[in-house]
């Protein structure tokens, strides 16, 4: 598969990562042979076999609808990079209008 | 502009909040409002390494909702990622179903009973909400409150049935009916437990093809979805007209103009690159268990509006009025066991009943008369003891305040129990007739309308007592004679 700046771009985007031309031309080649390397599965016959998801059988692991509560506000907010005593704090988002 | 020859092809996706204690895929409670932040677990909160547990409630919810749409329930589901990246999404993915939505193939009806429209439902699946987003609290940040993250929700989306604004609003109110009504969800659209996007198009009568949809959304209100689809028609045919093309794009009402406006545009869309999520493991959601929710459901408001009108002679108007709220069913079902007066009953509970309940922003379960007791006074009203008017105004005011008084005893204790004795109102009569011989001369050369003057002499000499049936009997058989 062909990565290039193009697809760089789209995929830095989703991620919200920035990335200098020479960076950009740097990743696309690497990406491009991590890409490779993994296309070597697509050379095995898969025909009429259901795809893996889980490793395991298990089903219906659910809980019943009980509130269990473990952590504190102070806590909930004690990791954040930006938080006052009841918000976490983020870059501005403007409202859309 | 020929308005006449388009036609609006309309699609609804309806998010209701479950009405579970915890949150979908962790213990932490789920209920609105509360201090920001406090409603959080690490789950809610995406911290690395911690891992989802669904909420079984969430499952049996969907499923109910299902089966009141007259879905398939699928047996075997999976749940997906759906990745986008914001500040109130803290994992950076939206658990989901996306192949395998729990409920496909339903319908709900609207419309009068006789003249039914059915709407397809296309699924129902199950996810999570995100928390909210504060922008006007602080000038320089956004401030982020994750109580609401990992709220269960089912997304209910329908087929493109709708052809305006009116069928929109008829099946939105169905479908909030239909979850307030078996505590799915509690259908607050201002508060946004119960929240709307429409996609709308239009075409030429008699296309087969699509044209280009719009989607719309910030709707909170069921009147603003009706508003917002009217005008968003109006426009897309404005521009078609005009030889535009309609772009593609996502609009929000803004409730005040009545219009809406560009949001974004389809170039900008996200790419929400689905795939299977490993952390939960698939759910097989066996027919006993469909059964058994199945079971435990009561009979859905449609059904019984019909039965109502049906087996009880109620008018369409009466008994979607009666059907429309779960606690005034199990009231009136009540009544009903109590009583064969069916229309009386259904009167007096839209009625006084409702009068009061509204007077104080009371509920249903708040009236505190036993239903055998309120059958027993629609006894006395049929049988003349009492007036309608007597016990709405005079007695029922009383009576709340002490509900276990049974009505006749209070009706005497009032002095509102009707004189019903014919000898007695008839004596009554002749006095009447007798004080006014001009008047009854009248009368009898034509002037029929008279009557009434008869019937308040009559109640004047009973202290408003005589029952109005009997002394208007009375009164007519002496004049005619």
């Amino acid at each position: 598969m062909k990565v290039d700046v193009a697809l760089i771009d789209r995929l830095s985007n989703l991620a919200k990562l920035r990335f200098e031309q020479d960076e950009k031309e740097d990743l696309a080649g690497k990406l491009e042979s991590i890409i490779g390397f993994v296309d070597k599965l697509q050379e095995v016959p898969v025909q009429g076999i259901e795809p893996l998801i889980h490793m395991g059988d298990a089903v219906n692991v659910w809980r019943d609808d009980a509130v269990h509560m473990e952590i504190t506000k102070e806590e909930a907010l004690k990791n954040a990079p930006l938080a006052d005593s009841d918000y976490f704090k983020v870059p501005k988002v403007l409202k859309k209008k | 502009m020929n308005k006449e020859s388009y036609e609006a092809v309309i699609g609804l996706e309806v998010h209701a909040q479950l009405l579970t204690k915890t949150k979908a895929y962790s213990s932490d409670i789920a209920e609105y409002g509360g201090d920001p932040n406090t409603h959080v677990s690490v789950v809610t909160l995406g911290h690395p390494g911690t891992l989802p547990v669904f909420n079984k409630r969430t499952a049996e919810l969907a499923i109910t909702m299902g089966l009141a749409t007259h879905c398939k329930i699928r047996e075997h589901n999976l749940f997906a990622r759906k990745n986008y990246f914001y500040a109130d999404l803290p994992k950076g993915y939206q658990i989901t179903q996306d192949q395998t939505p729990i409920c496909t193939e339903g319908y709900v009806e609207i419309g009068e009973s006789r003249k039914e429209k059915r709407i397809g439902i296309t699924r129902i699946h199950m996810e999570e909400d995100a928390g909210k987003s504060i922008h006007e609290l602080d000038p320089y940040f956004t401030l982020i409150d994750l109580n609401r993250a990992g709220t269960p929700l089912i997304e209910i989306v329908s087929e493109p049935d709708l052809r305006s604004g009116e069928e929109a609003y008829e099946y939105l109110t169905e479908i909030r009916k239909l979850v307030r009504y078996l505590a799915i969800c509690d259908g607050n659209m201002e508060e946004g437990s119960l929240r709307c996007d429409a996609n709308i198009s239009v075409r030429k009568k008699g296309a087969s093809e699509f044209g280009v949809k719009v989607e719309v959304k910030n709707m909170n209100s069921i009147r603003n979805v009706k508003r917002a689809i009217d005008h968003e028609i109006e426009r897309q045919i404005a521009a078609i007209e005009n030889g535009e093309t309609i772009s593609q794009e996502t609009r929000s009402f803004d409730a005040a103009a009545g219009t809406t406006f560009s949001m974004r545009s389809k170039e900008a869309a996200h790419d929400y690159r689905y795939f299977p999520e490993p952390d939960l493991p698939p759910l097989r959601i066996h027919a006993a268990m469909v059964e058994e929710i199945r079971s435990g459901m009561p009979a859905l408001p449609k059904e019984l509006q019909k039965r109502y009108e049906q087996e009880l002679g109620l008018s369409t108007y009466d008994a979607a009025l009666l059907t429309a709220e779960k606690s005034v069913v199990t009231y009136f079902e009540a009544l009903i066991q109590h009583t064969t007066r069916y229309k009386a009953a259904a009167n007096w509970i839209l009625g006084p009943v409702r009068e009061w309940l509204n007077a104080g922003a009371r509920d249903m379960d708040d009236f505190p008369v036993a239903p055998a007791q309120l059958a027993a006074l629609l006894a006395l009203i049929d049988e003349g003891k009492l007036s309608f008017s007597a016990a709405a105004q005079q007695l029922l005011p009383v009576w709340v305040e002490e509900p276990d008084t049974a009505p006749d005893a209070l009706a005497q204790k009032l002095n509102l129990i009707q004189e019903t004795d014919e000898a007695f109102i008839e004596q009554l009569v002749d006095e009447a007739l007798k004080a006014f011989p001009d008047k009854v001369a009248e009368y009898r050369n034509g002037k029929k309308g008279l009557i009434g003057l008869f019937m308040g002499e009559v109640m004047k000499r009973s202290k408003g007592k005589a029952d109005p049936k009997v002394a208007t009997a009375l009164l007519q058989k002496k004049l005619e004679a």
